[in-house]
């Protein structure tokens, strides 16, 4: 590949940096494709396919119809068959109706035919509230998804990972589920230079600290940074952890973090009851509790389906102010001096 | 399209089935300028085009049947009887609203009307269709439950799955297919191998019609023919509603699947323009009784706007209310 031109640092939306990752994906491998609801004329719903079509066509761009379990499984058999198919399922919520397909085939065929089979797919998935679409618009199932071994389970929370994170994915011989935050797609940013590809193993410190360590990863990334930045003011140093992978968590990178910090939160808008914050925070007490100072805190969604009302949507989701209030109490409370 | 004849129209039958369209037209030309003031938020799929669909049917429907509708529901909520001040305040997120702000635009409910709400997963209400008809089967009554959907949900395997256990169990459900062409962007000719969706039906032997949804009058016959066949011989039936949405499918679709000749020339088969001209025609009304009409879903819709926007928020506190039932069932 030829070297960075200056504009490809130029400022982009997450939205365009996905759209990248998929045109770069179709050209660089013909057993690659996009399929979904949508994808095509619309322009997706989203927006994030817009003009994938005019460019590579309609074999390969596929609009199918409202069949989420025959098309996400339709994904799975080309995979088997060797293709690297992309299937997006326009949000988590409407991955219900795929789930026998996901979690009974894709996440089970390598293991259950002695490894004889595997399913490359990458399925592509927009999760999450915050833009008042009330309960069955507004899943954040990612940590659910994480729960079923066979899938891996990626979250692009920044414009770097928007833009790699797809390529790690189709190399991948497994089932790959992306979660792309809704709140995500428009945010901009630029891409830092001399990254042209990201992982799948490792979770990142996207911001340094001392005195406690935030884990979260998607949307709630930023809510971390901001309480962080609200922390530093008052002289608490916070570092951030952005998980990127659900599954398989990166326990040495959490681990390490807490065991220097000695505190952690944990902020996930996931509920809160049999969740991935329930899963971190046993990781912690199984691996690092003696040298936690304070019990781990959560920051979670209420357990409420998601409200349409504003008011009710930010009360029940994790924000900054809760965030940092949590970091506040555990502190004071712990007596960690 | 067979069940479309004509009944003989009345002057004041006319009228009603006219001020009923011309509410939910300008309720929902209000909400559309609401949103662009933000005061409606999330998801607002309008019914601009297809209000012969809802208003035929709820004519036909009595109050002790069950309705099951999707997000595009407005429509079907108000010709329901539901009152707009309640529908409104529900789309502004407030206490005085359907779901006291919970639900918005998608996921409007009235359990005392029977309204089963908007739900926003395509196809997901037809399972709970048959549910709610098996119960009236079960318990003898002469209710049936009325279940609307859209060309989309024909591709889900919920709506195969339903519409064969609602025959083989005979249960008393009308399917409403609002055939308005299109699935978001995807035209139904592009999603479906045979694009005959009454035809669908008849595969599992259910009885099943194309109406001209954009004939109030068909409709309503049609639905009443239909409905009196399930209370009286039992069973389910179908109806697929032959209609088009003029607006775009919610508020954040640029329409680069359709042409505008396309929209402007079913807009000419409009419902309201349509059931004016013909009453017109018959001298059973005139320009005054039009301006009538409007000016009272003006006033109608103005008191609802003026309720919502002065109407209190539920407490954040109580956000974590009715997660479970707080009353015996
Ligand atoms: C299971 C599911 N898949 C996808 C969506 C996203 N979506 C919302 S409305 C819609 C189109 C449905 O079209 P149709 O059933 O014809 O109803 P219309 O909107 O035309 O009234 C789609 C794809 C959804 N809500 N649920
Ligand atoms: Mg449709």
């Amino acid at each position: 590949m030829p070297s960075a031109p200056p504009e490809a640092q130029a400022r982009l939306s997450y939205r365009d940096a996905v759209r990248e990752a998929i045109r770069c994906a179709l050209r660089g491998d013909p057993r690659t494709f996009l399929m979904g609801e949508d994808v095509g004329r619309y322009g997706g719903s989203y927006a994030v396919s817009k003009g994938l079509l005019e460019e590579f066509g309609d074999e390969r761009i596929r609009d199918t119809p409202l069949s989420e379990s025959a098309f996400v499984g339709a994904g799975i058999g080309a995979a088997l068959a060797g293709l690297r198919p992309i299937v997006e399922v326009m949000t988590v919520n409407f991955s219900l109706l795929a789930l026998d397909q996901i979690v009974n085939n894709a996440a089970t065929l390598s293991h259950m035919s002695g490894g004889q089979l595997n399913v490359p797919v990458v399925i592509r998935l927009a999760t999450g509230a915050g833009r008042q679409l009330a309960a069955q618009h507004s899943h954040s199932l990612e940590g659910w998804y994480a729960h079923i071994p066979g899938l891996r389970i990626a979250v692009p929370a920044t414009i770097d990972d928007a833009r790699y994170m797809l390529a790690a994915a189709l190399e991948s011989p497994d089932p790959v589920l992306l979660f792309e935050h809704l709140y995500l797609y428009n945010m901009e940013g630029s891409l830092t230079p001399g990254i042209e590809r990201v992982d799948l193993e490792h979770a990142a410190i996207r911001r340094p600290g001392r005195d406690v360590t935030l884990i979260t990863y998607g949307w709630s990334l930023y809510k971390c940074l901001e309480a962080a930045t609200t922390l530093a003011s008052e002289g608490i140093q916070a570092e951030v952890l952005d998980l990127r992978t659900l599954r398989p968590l990166d326990d040495a990178t959490i681990v390490s973090s807490v065991r220097r910090t000695r505190h952690a939160v944990i902020v996930d808008e996931g509920w809160r009851s049999g969740s991935l914050s329930a899963e971190v925070t046993t990781r912690l007490v199984e691996q690092a509790f003696y040298e936690l100072d304070a019990p781990v805190a959560r920051v979670c969604t209420a357990e409420v389906p998601v409200p349409y009302a504003k008011h009710l949507e930010e009360t029940a989701l994790p924000s900054a102010a809760r965030i940092a209030s949590a970091v506040r109490e555990m502190l004071t409370r712990g007596g960690s001096a | 399209m067979s069940a479309g004849t004509e009944v003989a129209l009345t002057r004041e039958h006319g009228l009603e089935l006219l001020r009923e369209m011309m509410r939910i037209r300008g309720f929902e030309d209000r909400c559309y300028q609401l949103y662009g003031e933000a005061k409606i938020r999330g998801f607002l799929h309008l019914y601009n085009g297809e209000e012969a669909v809802a208003v035929g049917a709820m004519r036909a429907l009595r109050p002790g049947d069950a309705i099951v509708s999707t997000y595009r529901e407005h429509g079907h909520a108000l010709a329901r009887g539901i009152p707009m001040n309640k529908i409104m305040a529900e789309l502004f997120g407030r206490q005085t609203g359907c779901s006291r702000g919970r639900g918005g635009s998608m996921h409007i409910f009235d359990a005392s009307r029977r309204f089963y709400g908007g739900n926003a997963i395509v196809a997901g209400g037809l399972p709970i269709a048959a549910g709610l008809a098996l119960a009236q089967q079960l318990q003898r009554q002469s209710d049936i439950t009325a279940c609307f959907f859209g060309d989309g949900a024909v591709a889900e395997g919920e709506f195969h799955e339903t519409l064969n256990l609602a025959s083989i169990w005979k249960l008393p459900v009308l399917f409403l297919c609002e055939n308005n062409l299109y699935a978001m962007g995807t035209a139904l000719e592009r999603a479906q191998a045979e694009t005959d969706i009454a035809a669908k039906a008849r595969a599992y032997r259910i009885e099943s019609t194309a109406v001209d949804g954009m004939d109030v009058s068909s409709v309503e016959h049609a639905v009443n023919n239909a409905a009196d066949k399930i209370r009286n011989q039992g069973g389910p039936a179908f109806l697929e509603m032959r209609t088009y949405r003029f607006r775009a499918h919610s508020m954040f679709d640029p329409q680069l699947y359709r042409e505008k000749s396309e929209i402007e020339a079913w807009r000419k088969k409009g419902p309201i323009v349509t059931l004016t001209t013909r009453m017109k025609a018959l001298g059973l009304m005139t320009e005054e009784d039009y301006r009538r009409l409007e000016d009272d879903a003006a006033s109608e819709i103005d008191a609802a706007v003026q309720f919502a926007d002065s109407s209190p928020w539920e407490p954040a506190a109580d956000l974590e209310r009715f997660v479970y039932a707080e009353r015996a069932s």
